[in-house]
């Protein structure tokens, strides 16, 4: 589920307020979005890739909360980590034209 | 083909259309349309844009976003794309050959044409899609989140008027037919409606609130919509399918165990009834895992991968690592927990029954396209995951969005003009007195109990099942009765009724389909029986009706 929204990164845009599909953000005026339903969170990892500065961190965990500091993020550079395996870059959409899942289709045969 | 006019709306922006309704009050929305989508995945995606084609004015609501929502959007979809040619005719029947007989090859070779010729469109409008080692593209794959930030971009592009986080609660009408649809508007806690001349639910399947991915928002509400009109539902009882994940994560997504072999908690390796080790969980070997996790943890490891395709799992399907990663386990090392995720009937077939060629379902002005009809028509009783599901929301969207356009060109010219009433009832309007101390986690849970279990739903039996539809009755009649909620609350309040809905249709159609076939595995019913080649039907909120399976064939036209 998502865990942090890191306010050293943050640039107060609002977007993954509108992004994530189940709702789980609540913006405030002049600060970082809070995570204001976390249990409704549906461990998509989407907000992430949206965050145009890599601010969001989703743990692996879909079932209840998973403590993790921002400083054990930051050390194991795994902010934005989803969006690079994508090839997303700041919040931009990118790289299915170097997809291989057609070789692993083949091979899966 | 004209650009339609906005409904009553200023023009689209780019990002984040539903900005562009701003509103400083909590004044309820009113819109009208031609042509109401009610889901944004790629079903309802499709549908809007075909009906925008046709020159009819068309509101999109989903109750996330357009372009995250729905099981596609964080997932890696393979599509069943056969090019045009004989070959065609011949996938088509091997494909059937696996159907448990259920599937209708009119439908499907009708859904092979459109989903082909839709994503040829995709590639000329400039979706990027990946080269094949010849320099041809290979376009039977599209990119999750790729995939609808695309389609997004082309439906604001085409007109549509998109309202995200504006889940619909209920369907209207007038008694003949279906005028539109009211809701909430999540984020601003205002009421909406929008009278249209057709409606088209795209609403997704149910999930049962199992955590996968895509799924918190795919609580079966477009069947609950569907039933209070009255339309039938068909194939509720294909909820068997389950998918291998990681434990307690939300990855349900089944290829790279193609690689697995699997282990017991003691590391010793998991043994099939001849004693051999169990590797390849996505095939025959699923039911030995099944069997296993009932009796206690199992493990997997991706050790069949070579090198080459490591890489290949790694940058195809990153996301399928990132639980791992953040885990700290290299997955094709070391041994990692394992569980089997209930599907529902998003993985499932069941859904709203087709009654036209055009994706009606029998109720005037009532579409359905996707996950939220039923796909007996193109998979029968085994899965349609990894393949045909996907191509059969581009297509199912296609029909029905052109269906509801031709509707709303034809219907009456003062069709605003008759008053609508409202459908809904469980969830928003108790039969008796509302009772505050219900809560929806608790009747979730409950239905979970029922439904999720691998000892109950992967395998079933006759006992079993009766005895979870009688829990089912009770856990009902507390919804219909007592249930209740105000302003945004009703969100949770309907989805909670229409799981349980859903679960109820789901079991009755199991106890009445007294055989084995594909994902629904009756024990004490080994085995097809030739008098159930038939379809199973129901219909009715409170009370439940079995249908006449054979209705449903012969409303098949193409
Ligand atoms: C992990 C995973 C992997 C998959 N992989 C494949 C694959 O490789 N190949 C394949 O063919 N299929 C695959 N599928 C299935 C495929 O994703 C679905 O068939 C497809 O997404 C169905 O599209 P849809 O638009 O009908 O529904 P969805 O994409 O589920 O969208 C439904 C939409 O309806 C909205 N909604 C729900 N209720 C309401 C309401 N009350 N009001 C307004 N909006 C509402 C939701 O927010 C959502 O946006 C996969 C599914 C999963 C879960
Ligand atoms: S998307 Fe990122 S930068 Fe924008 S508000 Fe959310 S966390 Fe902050
Ligand atoms: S992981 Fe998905 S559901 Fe969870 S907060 Fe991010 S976008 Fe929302």
């Amino acid at each position: 589920m998502i865990e942090i929204v890191s306010a050293s990164r943050c640039i107060e845009c609002d977007i993954c307020v509108k992004v994530c599909p189940a709702n789980v953000f609540d913006a405030v005026p002049d600060s970082a979005p809070i995570i204001a339903r976390q249990d409704d969170c549906q461990t998509c990892y989407l907000c992430e890739i949206y965050c145009p500065v890599d601010a969001l961190y989703v743990a692996h965990r879909a079932e209840g909360h998973f403590p993790i500091t921002e400083a054990e993020v930051e050390e194991r550079n795994l902010f934005g980590s989803y969006a690079r395996a994508l090839g997303w870059k700041r919040g931009k959409a990118g790289g299915t034209e170097h997809d291989p899942t057609h070789r692993i289709r083949v091979a899966a045969v | 083909m004209s650009r339609p006019p906005s409904p009553t709306l200023p023009e689209n922006s780019e990002r984040m259309s539903s900005d562009r309704v701003k509103s400083t009050s909590n004044d309820p929305l009113h819109l009208q349309a031609d042509v109401l989508v009610l889901g944004g995945g790629p079903s309802g995606a499709w549908a809007a844009l075909a009906a925008a084609e046709d020159g009819a004015r068309v509101v999109l609501a989903d109750k996330g976003y357009l372009g995250t929502s729905g099981a596609t959007a964080p997932s890696n979809t393979g599509t069943w794309c056969v090019p045009p040619g004989e070959n065609r005719a011949q996938a088509v029947e091997r494909r059937w050959q696996r159907t448990g007989g259920l599937a209708d090859q009119r439908w499907m070779l009708r859904c092979v044409d459109q989903a082909y010729e839709n994503l040829v469109k995709l590639s000329e409008w400039g979706y990027l899609f990946p080269q094949e080692d010849d320099g041809r593209l290979y376009i039977a794959n599209l990119r999750g989140p790729d995939y609808m930030r695309f389609m997004r971009r082309r439906v604001l592009k085409a007109g549509v008027t998109v309202l995200d986080h504006h889940p619909a609660l209920e369907l209207l009408s007038n008694g003949d037919a279906i005028t539109g649809a009211s809701g909430v508007d999540r984020q601003r806690n205002r009421d909406w409606s929008i009278e249209a001349k057709a409606v088209v639910l795209a609403t997704g399947g149910c999930a049962f609130h199992e955590r996968i991915l895509g799924a918190t928002g795919l609580t079966g509400d477009g069947y609950l919509m569907a039933a209070e009109a009255g339309a039938h539902l068909s194939g509720m009882e294909f909820t068997g399918k389950y998918t291998l994940a990681p434990y307690e994560t939300s990855l349900n997504k089944g290829l790279p165990y193609r690689w697995a072999t699997f282990y017991r908690e003691d590391g010793s390796p998991l043994l099939d009834a001849n004693g051999e080790q169990v590797s390849n969980g996505i095939g025959e070997r699923e039911r030995d895992i099944a069997k296993a996790l009932i009796d206690g943890p199992v493990f997997a490891r991706l050790d069949h991968a070579e090198p080459a395709l490591q890489d290949w799992l790694r940058r195809g399907q990153p996301n399928c690592f990132v639980p791992h990663d953040r885990a700290g386990i290299d997955p094709f090392k070391d041994l990692f927990r394992i569980t089997l995720r209930a599907e529902g009937t998003v993985r499932g077939t069941g859904g709203i029954m087709l009654a036209t060629a055009d994706c009606g379902t029998g109720v005037p002005g009532l579409y359905v396209a996707g996950d939220a009809a039923s796909r007996e028509n193109m998979t029968g009783a085994v899965s349609g995951g990894g393949a045909v599901n996907s191509s059969w929301a581009i297509a199912s969207g296609w029909w029905s969005g052109k269906g509801a356009s031709t509707h709303a060109r034809k219907s009456a010219r003062n069709a605003f003009r008759s008053i609508s009433k409202p459908l809904g009832e469980a969830g928003l309007r108790p039969a008796g007195n509302a009772r505050a101390n219900l809560r929806t986690a608790e009747i979730i849970e409950a239905v979970r109990a029922e439904v999720i279990p691998l000892e109950k739903n992967y395998f079933r039996d006759g006992t079993t099942l009766h005895t979870s539809s009688e829990r089912l009755e009770s856990l009902w009649n507390d919804v219909r009765q007592h249930l209740h909620a105000e302003g945004v609350d009703r969100v949770r309040s309907r989805e909670t009724a229409s799981i349980t809905a859903s679960a109820r249709w789901s079991l009755a159609s199991a106890l009445a389909r007294n055989e084995s076939r594909g994902m629904h595995r009756r024990g004490d019913r080994p085995g097809n029986d030739p008098a159930f080649a038939r379809r199973i039907l129901v219909s009715g909120v409170d009370a439940i009706t079995i249908g006449e399976a054979q209705i449903s064939r012969e409303g098949i036209a193409s």
